[in-house]
């Protein structure tokens, strides 16, 4: 049987490594950027032949923000990495695969499109659910993925402990508004998608805790019948960061090509794509294009209420942080 | 989420269990007192218990059965047809899917080889021959069984990762092991590893070494022996340890997601894609390959059925003779 379905896999391979094209890019993605890079990656290619008559081949990789950073640290041969939290791609630059200062080699942060923390409730809104405060009420379950794995669940606690430091005055407070959040969390997935699946197709909990564009493709897939986003008054402003994983580009000489293609987030036609895909885009002109598509919440940004990734991570998502502390109860 | 992947493999793991059960070395004391139970158990055949009691096991057993394996093969099959037979061909069609059946068809040819050749070597040096460390190396060739796939997956990583012991100088030398065919082939060769060894080892101890004493005798070489003598005796338990082996190896999803990166149309398995393309919502397609996957199970089942037979009567001295 092996001596007959050799020479068959033989000749099926052999046939589709016939075409190849000029470049070849690994593009190493989180969770919910599936339908965002399947669309920007077929204008990218388009634009890059036109205008420099050479053909590119883009092959994605998605998973948690976290373990996908953990893979290119293991080698996974990414020549771009366009992960959830700049966190992550840190992690990456401080084994030496990307150059310390990635963040500054692109504007804004090195992060081209933007989103926030809304909640997907079911059709009608049962549980009544407006704000961050409606979460911790009994009886209410909520669905998030785990913050250890999952970067969007960074997101999602983050999000929920800037609404109460806000909102109650103290760090303590604060501390104590997510603990009691996180009582009510049933299952921790992994990953964004996989708490998206179990909400909408498991039919668990009464709220998910999702990224805006995760929550809009969901109710696009499913049926506005079925869901409703409520966007809360405030909310964190996410910034999935971009960077060329330098080692690897440039020992397999993607560099220009790789550059290039991080570059067109920041044309016209890419802030479109962000924006069609419901991330939040940065150029003014698609965003007030744009406008009626997102919500209107006051957003505020990591570095003004946690001091940065790198404290964040440290102080709540570390061994013994404070993440750790609440969940143990 | 592996629950639609699991199909292959659990059963397949049940089965090679249950086999290396029943053809376990039997001493002659042990099987004597098997066909004692058997007697006295044919005196009070099943069959004279009262109805109801009968027709409540026999319902009891029909129900398990239907719910732990006929429902979710309905299901499976329901749901990739559920769009129609186009949808059902063009899921089949798609590039990734194409990719992702290649890359399952070459990893369990390479896998099965090896391991074939590895476990005969291993069954003939255990059952044919006694040395030091024998039961260590049986011990050994049983590690995949009871060890996590996870666990098989990042043993890999450990050893060829980047920040692996060997890491570095493969990046050097630029070898690309994991995240890459060679590293999913290492692991699914890992997992897969005890099949076609256990399923030979009973056997080969059974028919024990006069034939190849003979052979020897009259004057064959040790190869001569092997070819002519041991490899005609043990074909069929052979080809029932590699069909286990290929159901495993097609089926295996833990260690091969650590190892696979899921770089797309290059690096996912079918059971790979079947998780990925449902968490993309294309649940025709999701399940369409987990299909493909249950028709394997079914096929490997029909297979291994014929096979047992011809084991069976193998095993008695007419059937061998012929």
């Amino acid at each position: 049987m092996i001596r007959r379905i050799l020479p068959l896999v033989a000749g099926l391979l052999w046939a589709s490594s016939a075409f190849a094209a000029d470049y070849t890019l690994l593009n190493v993605s989180y969770d919910p950027t599936r339908e965002l890079y399947a669309d920007f990656n077929k204008a990218f290619v388009a634009a890059y032949s036109k205008e420099t008559g050479k053909s590119v081949e883009i092959k994605q990789s998605h998973g948690g923000s976290g373990s996908q950073a953990r893979a290119v640290i293991d080698g996974l041969q990414a020549d771009v990495v366009t992960l959830a939290l700049a966190y992550d791609i840190d992690a990456i630059a401080a084994k030496g695969l990307v150059a310390p200062e990635w963040q500054k080699r692109l504007s804004l942060n090195a992060s081209p499109y933007t989103s926030t923390i809304v909640f997907l409730v079911r059709k009608g809104n049962p549980k009544a659910i407006k704000d961050w405060d409606d979460l911790i009420k009994p009886g209410v379950q909520v669905i998030t993925p785990n913050p250890k794995t999952s970067g969007g669940a960074r997101w999602n606690y983050l999000a929920a402990w800037g609404f109460a430091e806000k909102k109650f005055g103290s760090a303590d407070k604060a501390k104590k508004f997510v603990a009691d959040l996180f009582k009510n969390v049933p299952v921790l997935d992994t990953g964004a998608r996989g708490s998206t699946v179990t909400f909408v197709e498991r039919g668990v909990g009464d709220v998910l805790l999702a990224w805006e564009n995760e929550a809009f493709l969901a109710q696009r897939e499913f049926g506005k019948d079925k869901f409703e986003i409520v966007a809360p008054p405030l909310s964190i402003l996410a910034e999935p960061p971009v960077a060329v994983v330098d080692k690897v580009a440039d020992k397999k000489g993607t560099r220009a090509v790789a550059e290039a293609y991080l570059k067109h987030w920041y044309t016209k036609e890419g802030q479109e794509i962000a924006a069609r895909n419901s991330y939040r885009p940065r150029d003014s002109e698609i965003a007030r294009e744009y406008e009626k598509s997102f919500a209107k919440v006051e957003l505020f940004t990591i570095d003004d209420v946690f001091g940065g990734w790198t404290k964040a991570q440290k102080d709540h998502f570390g061994e013994g942080g404070i993440f750790d502390q609440i969940y143990k109860n | 989420m592996s629950t639609q992947t699991s199909f292959v493999t659990p059963a397949a793991r049940l089965q090679a269990y249950a086999s290396t059960a029943d053809l376990a070395v039997s001493p002659p004391s042990a099987r004597k007192a098997s066909d004692r139970v058997r007697q006295a158990a044919a005196s009070r055949d099943l069959r004279s218990e009262p109805g109801p009691i009968r027709f409540i096991i026999i319902a009891l057993a029909l129900s398990f059965l239907t719910i732990f394996v006929v429902l979710p093969l309905v299901v499976v099959f329901a749901s990739a047809f559920s769009k129609g037979i186009n949808a059902y061909f063009a899921a089949l069609a798609e590039p990734e899917a194409l990719s992702a059946i290649k890359l399952t068809l070459l990893v369990a040819a390479i896998s099965v080889s090896l391991n074939l050749v590895f476990g005969v070597i291993a069954a003939w040096a255990i059952a044919k021959f006694d040395f030091t460390g024998k039961t260590f190396l049986i011990t050994l060739i049983d590690l995949p069984f009871s060890v996590s796939p996870v666990i098989s997956g990042l043993v890999f990583v450990l050893l060829f990762g980047a920040q692996g012991y060997w890491g570095t100088w493969l990046q050097a030398n630029n070898i690309h092991i994991l995240f890459a065919v060679p590293g999913i082939a290492l692991a699914t060769i890992f997992v897969t590893f005890p099949f076609v060894a256990r399923s030979l080892i009973p056997l080969m101890q059974e028919q024990g070494t006069q034939e190849e004493e003979a052979a020897i005798s009259l004057g064959a070489s040790g190869l001569q022996t092997f070819f002519r003598v041991t490899l005609p005796n043990i074909k069929w338990g052979l080809l029932y340890g590699v069909l286990l082996c290929n159901a495993r190896a097609m089926g295996e999803f833990g260690a091969v997601s650590v190892v696979s990166g899921h770089i797309r149309g290059e690096t996912n398995t079918m059971p790979l894609l079947v998780e990925i393309l449902y968490n993309e919502y294309q649940f025709v397609a999701s399940f369409a390959i987990a299909s493909l996957l249950a028709m394997l199970a079914l096929i490997t089942l029909v297979v291994k059925t014929v096979l047992e037979q011809r084991l069976d009567e193998g095993q008695t001295p007419e059937g061998r003779s012929e």
